[in-house]
């Protein structure tokens, strides 16, 4: 036995923990309810898709074009869209609230919420990933612009949250809604939001795929394996080939 | 910061990589599978299945524990309100009907031959008026001004609603057009709101045909499609009345 963990000694590699379980867990589930409550919104938002962007009497973007309801199959299905917005905005609550409060107790807030300086890295980043400027701040877990982009999104989930139930019951809690600049303002609030995930996700996938397989992979396995591998005996492990580990 | 920095075997890499992997396509398929389930779910209830009916029965009950009779809809000064307000919905108020002749019918629940209204039965009540922000299901609003007499003053006046011989409310009030095309559901609760009125003017003149002349219904804690125009007939139930937009996939309540 003391022969087998000498061999397995050799086999160790540096690997770090970077997302516990439970934040694999809610990061996945919010990614598919996330996309219901969009899909579903749009259903809604259909029957009265007014949102432009407009400079004068220049359109400049339209939510949304005729193509856009077609090719999604969103028209006339408003009270199928009601029906699952309001079915999942429970799974969507709860799943964020539960994150909230991990995130709390577990300390993982720490990684999370920006500093100071959180700012300025953050603009370093920016920098460095347009490729405007070479360097890149040494970075613990997450950099400043993650931290800074991912706190946003924990607001941003409170923002829908709050804008939504102040469409959904706008009499029950009149107060919020007049917090939210009234009835159509916190409607329009709720559809910028969601214009903001939608923002969001392209960065945060285009980011993803540049970080590499490794970084993916740690958002399912939770670790990374180091790439400066240092055993600890000298020995290469390749020259003490063990039938126990093979097996 | 605790330090995340540990010596792992290969053994041990592969191991936990393999079944981490392994579960998240597990959970990925069944998530499909979940999602699929619950899309084919036969629509038994109205045009929806009835476990989306059970979830929207839940949130009914969730907006119960804080509904409140002392939760009004803000109101606004009446130069706010639209000079022309928004038309939407005609269907059960296209035939032309002889306004002078028209009567409202209140179906006893008893079984007893019904009871019929005048307009000044109904203009004989202390007048109310509300400029407030008129919500539609589709996702617009428009602030209104609407003048009638409150709902709940109609029927403590001709003492209608609650049960023969006792002080019980009937739990439902049902409402349809003479032509019973249109036809909402009310839950009494927000009946008796007091900013829930039977309407016959509108920016102070008596309401056009297609705002729902002679009496239409102003419920601000319910969305559009319960505020029916043109009332006919007028009954109450302790199960849900039938609801033209419930029947059409809508959730009942719809209260706001």
């Amino acid at each position: 036995m003391l022969f087998v963990s000498s061999i397995h000694l050799l086999q160790m590699k540096e690997i770090e923990k970077k997302h516990p379980l439970a934040i694999r867990w809610f990061h996945w589930v919010n990614f598919p309810i996330l996309l219901i409550m969009i899909w579903s919104g749009m259903l809604i938002y259909w029957a009265n898709g007014v949102y432009k962007i407009q400079i004068g009497d220049v359109i400049i973007i339209k939510f949304f074009p005729e193509w856009f309801y077609k090719m999604l199959k969103l028209p006339y299905r408003l009270a199928e869209g009601m029906a699952t917005h309001f079915v999942f905005m429970w799974i969507f609550f709860l799943n964020g609230f539960f994150y909230v409060v991990y995130t709390l107790i577990s300390g993982e807030w720490r990684y999370l919420i920006p500093t100071r300086k959180s700012f300025k890295e953050a603009w370093q980043v920016l920098l460095h990933d347009l490729h405007i400027s070479p360097y890149h701040p040494p970075q613990s877990k997450y950099n400043g612009a993650q931290k800074i982009a991912y706190s946003a999104i924990i607001l941003m989930g409170f923002g829908s949250l709050v804008t939504g139930l102040a469409i959904y019951k706008p009499v029950q809690v009149h107060w919020l809604t007049w917090l939210m600049g009234g009835y159509s303002f916190a409607r329009a609030l709720h559809f910028i939001l969601t214009i903001g995930y939608v923002l969001f996700f392209l960065i945060h996938i285009i980011q993803v795929i540049r970080a590499g397989w490794s970084n993916f992979q740690s958002m399912i396995t939770g670790f990374e394996v180091k790439k400066n591998i240092t055993p600890p005996i000298e020995e290469k492990p390749e020259e003490t080939p063990s039938p126990i580990i093979e097996a | 910061m605790k330090n995340n920095i540990e010596q792992w075997s290969d053994k041990k890499i592969q191991r936990r990589t393999f079944f981490s992997f392994a579960g998240f396509i597990l959970a990925g398929i069944s998530g499909w599978f979940s999602w699929k389930w619950y899309r084919n779910l036969p629509k038994t209830n109205h045009k929806l299945d009835q476990t989306t009916r059970n979830v929207l029965g839940f949130n009914e009950k969730v907006k119960d524990k804080f509904f409140s009779n002392n939760n009004m809809t803000r109101t606004y000064p009446k130069t706010s309100a639209a000079k022309r307000p928004r038309l939407n919905g005609f269907v059960g108020i296209q035939d032309n009907i002889d306004v002078e002749k028209w009567q409202l019918e209140v179906i006893s629940p008893s079984g007893k031959p019904s009871t019929y209204f005048q307009m000044q039965d109904i203009k004989s009540l202390p007048k109310e008026e509300i400029v407030f922000d008129f919500k539609c299901i589709e996702g617009w609003d428009q602030v209104v001004h609407y003048g009638g007499v409150r709902f709940s003053d109609f029927l403590k006046k001709y003492n209608l609603g609650k049960k023969e011989g006792s002080n019980e409310w009937y739990k439902y009030v049902g409402l349809e057009t003479p032509d019973a095309k249109y036809y909402v559901g009310l839950d009494i609760e927000s009946v008796l709101h007091p900013q829930t009125l039977l309407c016959f003017e509108v920016n102070n003149q008596p309401l056009p045909k297609f705002h729902g002349a002679p009496l239409r219904l102003i419920i601000p804690v319910k969305y559009g499609i319960k505020n029916l125009k043109r009332i006919g007939k007028m009954y109450f139930s302790d199960t849900p009345p039938r609801d033209y937009w419930h029947e059409l996939g809508y959730d009942y309540d719809v209260t706001l």
